[in-house]
């Protein structure tokens, strides 16, 4: 009836998970039940579970980033720990435990932090910075969202249901494989995975189609801002990439479940091909990672420095060309496993060819400031904070392009602190950015500078204190995913990690508590103009939190930098006076299908982990019968009428004014 | 376990390679580093020296620098790694004194057989060579992949299952250092650090001797014993019966190693490993 499912798969006998699993589950709880108590059930359902509106679902991806980056974090703190008392000991973590817990590190910072941090700033910032009133496919971005949401609940439901995979956060065969890992560990994180990847897919097909398709009037191009660039080339990659990590998963899940030998060691089954296909996935993933955080960056920089993007084409070039080099340097992950010097040579030399753009991007950056009048708000502080980081992580990034360097290096905690290094430093920073920048357009409120500094420094400084003691294990022949050892050289730095954890989990807090502070000052921190940074591109046209139709009307743009044009020409003209002609706003529905797609989903992944076959078709059903449902749709849309659309607009209109004519400096 | 204190030739020639390049990349990142904190520093919007030029956002001559530099260091880079690539190839040969010593490494779960054909002697986890003489090792693994790694005499490799790899080192002087895997095999892994005793060339032949004369005898049923799953914490030595051991198991004529015993069908299987600790 449960398949594989009994009572033996509750670790009752390890607590951490189960303390943890139980904290998690009564504040899930209090949390529901202070939302249907206080009747907030109805608004939650209407304005959010079943919102089209792509503000929303940036803001529900966000949210599942930062809490995820909770999960993760305590998984990262659980692992420095270890490795700091690990010495000639077993430490506190046996190894079926520390091997879940980096496994799920990983899996979850990269899948469950990373992709819905940035997916969410894309999906909230780029339609307004186009100038457009939604996405492409509305509806099919909330199934993305809910599709991406289930894959973490699964990832999390591990913890105290079965178990997680205990190999590594790719999951190589053949140490993947069923007969070397019997249990669900892998299962689970195969499944998550797949459910999530075809969210994270359709968020991908959803962003590149607006775009190409979704510009407003004047919007060619080479007018777009960076970050719409970013967005557009981190967005074909997921499109050209996450189809192959879907078939090597399925190819791996053949083999688990229906006795294939796709990798197996058996029977012909080929385990370097699983290498080469899942890093052809994982190259170009990290691009898709970061490339959306260049676009931030340039974004902040170029606002907090006054000017606009010096060498905005070569940027653009520079994009493109890491978006096309990033398909073809895979290989650079298993330089030691034989390939001979001539492959390993021409992907080394690809990799380093990747360093070119990005060295012009922060070329470009720094020159951006040159000439500026740099204000050091938050978000410039994490953007420079970035250079600086990201820097030496492309140095050990370029070191490790090298394959006489690699074959010392591969697998290495240098090889850890190095890819921390470019993800923490790169996507992090430039999510924390891009955080702190867009906060107020979400919202309507600024966030509080003086603990978004304090965050800022902990965790610059905690950055370092934890990852070059790395380095230096990793030049000491420390390797990687190590539950105990025995070399007292390695000690001191492992010690020294955990203390840098402490204060990077110091300024995780601070940037709780600049939450806190500012809802609770939020009046004070009110942005009325809906351009609290004297910004340069559309989003900051509009008020904040914009209406839900982004623009009263579709603007025009006539050049780079549109919003900072408008208000040149706004000055000089002293703001249009003429009343404009509103008209009626047509907009996308809400729609449950998202949600209700995900819910039969986590059901059947759940079931097709579990083994419970009558269960695995229950849910492919109701998912299918949704998408049935949805297809045969009478109404899509509704109308906002025009007084309506005029009344929201004025408000905004007026307090632009006054903020356009105090402004006489700029 | 410094890799900056190589122990032989091929360690040398990586971690000189690692220094050079970590120092042509220096060269300019140093001054990059710099300019960032300066321009950032020196344009902040509250110093009045500084001057506003909103409408610097292009120059040609820039943007050539820009591109310029970053390009002619991969360039330069890019050559250290073609050159490097071919000179230290794991398989290419490593000239040294004396015969050869040929050695068959086989990653088991979770322990290091070293298998030496010619001297019909086998060990697990201590690796023996004479200092100054070529090492070939040809390398496979019993079950899940691993990757040998000494890291002060260079080059790691894979092992995998049903393939043999080939990497060439030479230990340069005599002394005890450490070998381990370095990809991750499971929950014994970390367990698969061995000892690495480079002793003088003269003494090696009474090494191999003495070893010889073990009563434990390496066949393919001790074998079969070995690859269970498991931590061996001693350091079993091994006459050989078959030198071609090493071919059954990388050809599978020998079947890869079984995973965990399963204690029960339930989601969480107790691994071998743990039960042997």
């Amino acid at each position: 009836m449960l398949g594989k499912l009994d009572w033996s798969a509750i670790p009752f006998d390890q607590p951490i998970p189960l303390i943890a699993g139980a904290v998690v589950l009564v504040a899930i709880l209090a949390v529901l039940t202070w939302v249907v108590v206080k009747g907030h059930l109805p608004y939650l359902w209407s304005e959010w579970i079943t919102s089209v509106d792509h503000k929303r679902i940036g803001v529900m991806y966000i949210l599942l980033a930062s809490v995820m980056l909770l999960r993760g974090g305590s998984d990262a703190i659980m692992m420095r720990i270890q490795q700091a008392v690990a010495y000639q000991s077993q430490g506190y973590l046996p190894p079926e435990h520390y091997n879940q817990i980096f496994s799920a590190h990983g899996t979850i910072m990269i899948f469950f932090v990373a992709m819905p941090f940035v997916i969410g700033l894309m999906n909230l910032i780029v339609p307004l910075q186009l100038g457009v009133r939604d996405v492409a496919f509305p509806t099919l971005n909330s199934v993305g969202f809910w599709l991406t949401a289930t894959g973490a609940l699964l990832v999390n439901l591990s913890l105290v249901v079965g178990e997680f995979a205990r190999t590594g956060w790719l999951a190589f065969p053949p140490l993947s494989e069923l007969s070397y890992s019997p249990g669900v560990g892998v299962d689970y994180y195969a499944w998550s995975l797949q459910i999530s990847g075809v969210g994270t897919l359709v968020a991908g097909i959803n962003l590149v189609t607006t775009v190409l398709k979704l510009r407003t009037k004047g919007m060619n191009y080479l007018r777009m801002p960076m970050f719409c660039w970013t967005t557009l080339a981190s967005n074909l990659l997921i499109v050209a990439a996450f189809p192959i990590l879907t078939a090597t998963l399925a190819m791996l899940l053949l083999d688990r479940y229906l006795g294939f030998h796709f990798f197996t060691n058996e029977a012909g089954g080929n385990v370097m091909m699983f290498m080469n296909l899942i890093w052809a996935w994982g190259h170009p993933e990290v691009y898709i990672l970061v490339l959306p955080a260049f676009g931030i960056f340039s974004e902040v920089v170029s606002t907090f420095s006054g000017k606009a993007l010096f060498g905005y084409r070569s940027m653009v070039l520079a994009t493109m060309a890491i978006c096309v080099i990033s398909f073809m340097v895979w290989l650079h992950h298993f330089f030691t496993m034989g390939a001979g010097p001539d492959v390993n040579a021409i992907f080394g030399i690809a990799s380093m060819i990747i360093a070119i753009p990005t060295g012009v991007k922060i070329y470009n950056w720094l020159f951006t400031m040159y000439g500026g009048r740099i204000r050091f708000a938050t978000p410039m502080l994490w953007s420079v904070g970035f250079m600086v980081t990201f820097i030496v992580g492309g140095l050990t990034g370029v070191l490790l392009a090298v394959p006489p360097a690699d074959f010392m290096l591969h697998n290495s905690m240098f090889l850890v602190a190095h890819f921390h290094n470019v993800i923490i430093g790169g996507v992090l920073f430039g999510a924390f950015a891009g955080f702190e920048y867009w906060f107020p357009k979400a919202f309507g409120f600024r966030l509080d500078e003086r603990w978004g500094k304090l965050a800022f420094w902990f965790t610059f400084l905690g950055f370092f204190i934890t990852f070059v003691p790395l380095y230096i294990a990793g030049m000491l022949g420390m390797t990687r995913r190590m539950q105990h050892y025995d070399v007292a050289a390695w000690r001191p730095w492992m010690i020294v990690a955990a203390i840098g954890m402490a204060v990077l989990t110091i300024g995780v807090i601070c940037q709780i508590v600049q939450i806190v502070v500012s809802i609770r000052n939020r009046e004070a921190l009110r942005d009325r103009t809906g351009d609290p940074w004297d910004g340069r591109s559309l989003e900051w046209a509009t008020s904040s939190p914009p209406p839900v139709f982004n623009f009263a009307f579709n603007p025009d743009v006539r050049g780079e930098d549109a919003y900072w044009d408008m208000k040149a020409r706004a000055q000089q003209q002293s703001l249009e006076r003429d009343r404009p002609e509103y008209q009626d706003i047509e907009m996308p529905r809400n729609s449950p299908t998202g949600f209700v797609c995900a819910f039969f989903a986590t059901i059947m992944g759940f079931a097709l982990i579990w083994h419970i076959w009558w269960m695995v078709i229950l849910g492919g059903l109701g998912a299918w019968a949704t998408f049935v449902v949805f297809a045969w749709r009478d109404h899509d849309e509704y109308v906002i009428p025009a007084e309506e659309v005029a009344a929201i607009d004025r408000v905004n209109l007026e307090e632009r004014r006054d903020l356009v004519s105090m402004a006489g400096t700029v | 376990m410094n890799l900056l204190d190589p122990q032989g030739p091929v360690a040398a020639a990586n971690s000189t390679i690692l220094v050079d390049s970590v120092f042509i990349m220096l060269v300019i990142v140093v001054p990059t580093i710099f300019a960032i904190l300066g321009f950032a520093f020196w344009f902040r919007a509250s110093n009045p020296k500084a001057r506003y030029q909103p409408d610097f956002v292009y120059s040609g001559r820039v943007e050539m620098v820009v591109w310029a530099i970053p390009a002619l260091t991969v360039i330069l880079l890019g050559g250290v790694a073609w050159i490097g690539s071919h000179q230290l190839d794991p398989a290419a040969p490593v000239p040294g004194t004396g015969s050869p010593v040929r050695i068959q490494a086989v990653s088991l779960d979770w322990k290091w057989l070293f298998i030496y054909p010619d001297q019909r002697i086998a060990t697990v986890n201590t690796l023996t060579v004479p200092a100054g003489a070529e090492l070939n090792f040809q390398l496979t693994s019993s079950s899940v992949m691993n990757t040998f790694f000494i890291p002060q005499l260079g080059s790691m490799i894979y092992t995998m299952n049903g393939m043999v790899t080939k990497l060439n080192l030479r230990a340069d002087n005599e002394g005890k250092l450490k070998g381990l895997s370095a990809h991750f095999s499971g929950d014994g892994f970390p367990d698969m650090m061995f000892d690495v005793n480079v002793i003088s060339p003269l003494a090696f032949p009474d090494w191999v001797a003495a070893t010889a004369k073990s009563d434990a005898v390496l066949n393919e049923d001790s074998y079969r014993k070995l690859m269970q799953q498991g931590i061996e914490k001693g350091k079993p030595a091994y006459r050989l019966e078959d030198p071609r051991l090493f071919d059954l198991i990388a050809n599978q004529h020998i079947p890869p190693g079984p995973g965990p015993e399963l204690i029960s069908d339930a989601g969480r299987p107790h691994s071998g490993g743990h039960d042997a600790r």
